[in-house]
């Protein structure tokens, strides 16, 4: 259903494909260090193919092995896992209003393939839903292609991690490369003074919260920052004004 | 006492080769998989008319970039939880070399890419190279 001719043949696939391709590198190291690390925790070749592929959220997996492993009641790995996973369901409220055209299991869909990289690159290149039919049909293959090229990129070297982890130690820290690709998407978010206070408070805020269990920290420091932003808002507008006279 | 979906599970799990996999933990992935849609997907898996306020809808504009440094900012300035104590680090050089990049090219173009691969020639050479 998603993946369709409206969508592939449209310019915007391609265009969101490159787009996607451009930060592939970074995905690739990160998802390739995440195979690695999934057999170093202890989890087998088999268990680990198997949730590559079924999962799909690199630091969920992650966080999930040591209960799974240590023998916890599903609900707890469950529970891990959606935790982690917290982030994803802000992203959804932004969403909401892209995707609403779609039918229930088609926007499910595109929900799964929507990871962070994604809807960085999505609610950048659109930051408004489009009001018309062609444009809402422009939006969707963006994200379509976007969101494919993402999980093959992952799937790929995720798998490969998980098959070579004994050849490939984890202190060459090739998984850096993740986390490049995370700041070059940053210093592009990075274009008003009320998004520099944003990323400003997340920073501060993530690392102060970093004794949170489960990564809550970036859900923190996601409500500080905006809440400060919200709050400034009035403020900054002014200055920026005063500025502009 | 067998329950009747253990059954059925090994069976599937057998007949896609997986027979290292017990069906409990199979289980366990295909709901974690269950669930990442659900948290992908949270707010607009009901139907209806209905819109954040306003404040809120303005407020997500603040958020991509605040999940970004969220999860950078503690992956480079933290070891093992806590602060560095020195900037002897490869990471932080390998940042500032890729931010180098990325406002020197302006943004344009595959400037990410290019922001990947400038960090990543200064961090390997000092990481593996010196231990930083």
């Amino acid at each position: 259903m998603f993946w369709h001719a409206p969508y592939y043949r449209h310019p915007c696939f391609r265009e969101g494909a490159i787009a996607q391709l451009g930060i592939a590198p970074g995905v690739a190291a990160w998802g390739l260090m995440t195979g690695v690390a999934m057999v170093k925790l202890g989890l087998g070749v088999t268990a680990s193919v198997v949730m590559t592929l079924v999962v799909f959220a690199g630091s969920a997996q992650l966080a999930a092995i040591p209960p799974l492993l240590g023998g916890a009641p599903m609900w707890v790995v469950l529970v891990t896992a959606f935790c982690v996973n917290l982030r994803f369901v802000v992203f959804s409220a932004h969403l909401r209003r892209y995707m609403m055209h779609l039918p229930r299991w088609h926007r499910l869909t595109m929900g799964y393939l929507s990871g962070d990289l994604p809807y960085v690159l999505f609610v950048q290149r659109f930051p408004e839903p489009a009001q018309d039919e062609p444009g809402r049909l422009e939006q969707m293959a963006y994200l379509c292609a976007l969101g494919s090229t993402n999980w093959a990129t992952w799937l790929v070297f995720n798998l490969s991690g998980v098959l070579l982890a004994q050849w490939i130690p984890s202190s060459w820290g090739f998984g850096f490369a993740g986390v490049l690709a995370l700041s070059g998407l940053l210093w592009s978010l990075a274009d008003t003074r009320l998004r520099l206070i944003s990323a400003a408070a997340a920073g501060v805020a993530a690392v102060l919260a970093v004794g949170l269990p489960l990564k809550l920290n970036i859900l923190v420091a996601i409500a500080m920052a905006v809440a400060l932003c919200l709050a400034l808002e009035k403020h900054v507008d002014r200055v920026t004004e005063v500025e502009a006279l | 006492m067998t329950a009747g979906w253990t059954v059925w599970l090994e069976d599937a799990a057998h007949w896609f080769g997986l027979q290292g996999l017990d069906p409990y933990t199979l289980l366990t992935f295909v709901l974690m998989g269950v669930l990442t849609m659900v948290a992908r997907s949270f707010f607009f898996i009901p139907e209806g008319e209905w819109t954040l306020p306003a404040w809120a809808q303005r407020g997500l504009n603040y958020a991509p970039i605040a999940a970004l440094t969220a999860v950078v900012v503690p992956e480079v300035v933290l070891t093992q939880g806590r602060f560095i104590s020195t900037l002897e680090d490869a990471r932080l050089v390998a940042m500032a070399a890729g931010a180098l990049y990325f406002f020197w090219r302006n943004g344009r173009g595959q400037a990410v890419l290019g922001t990947i691969v400038a960090g990543m020639a200064v961090y390997l050479p000092l990481h593996i190279g010196l231990g930083w």
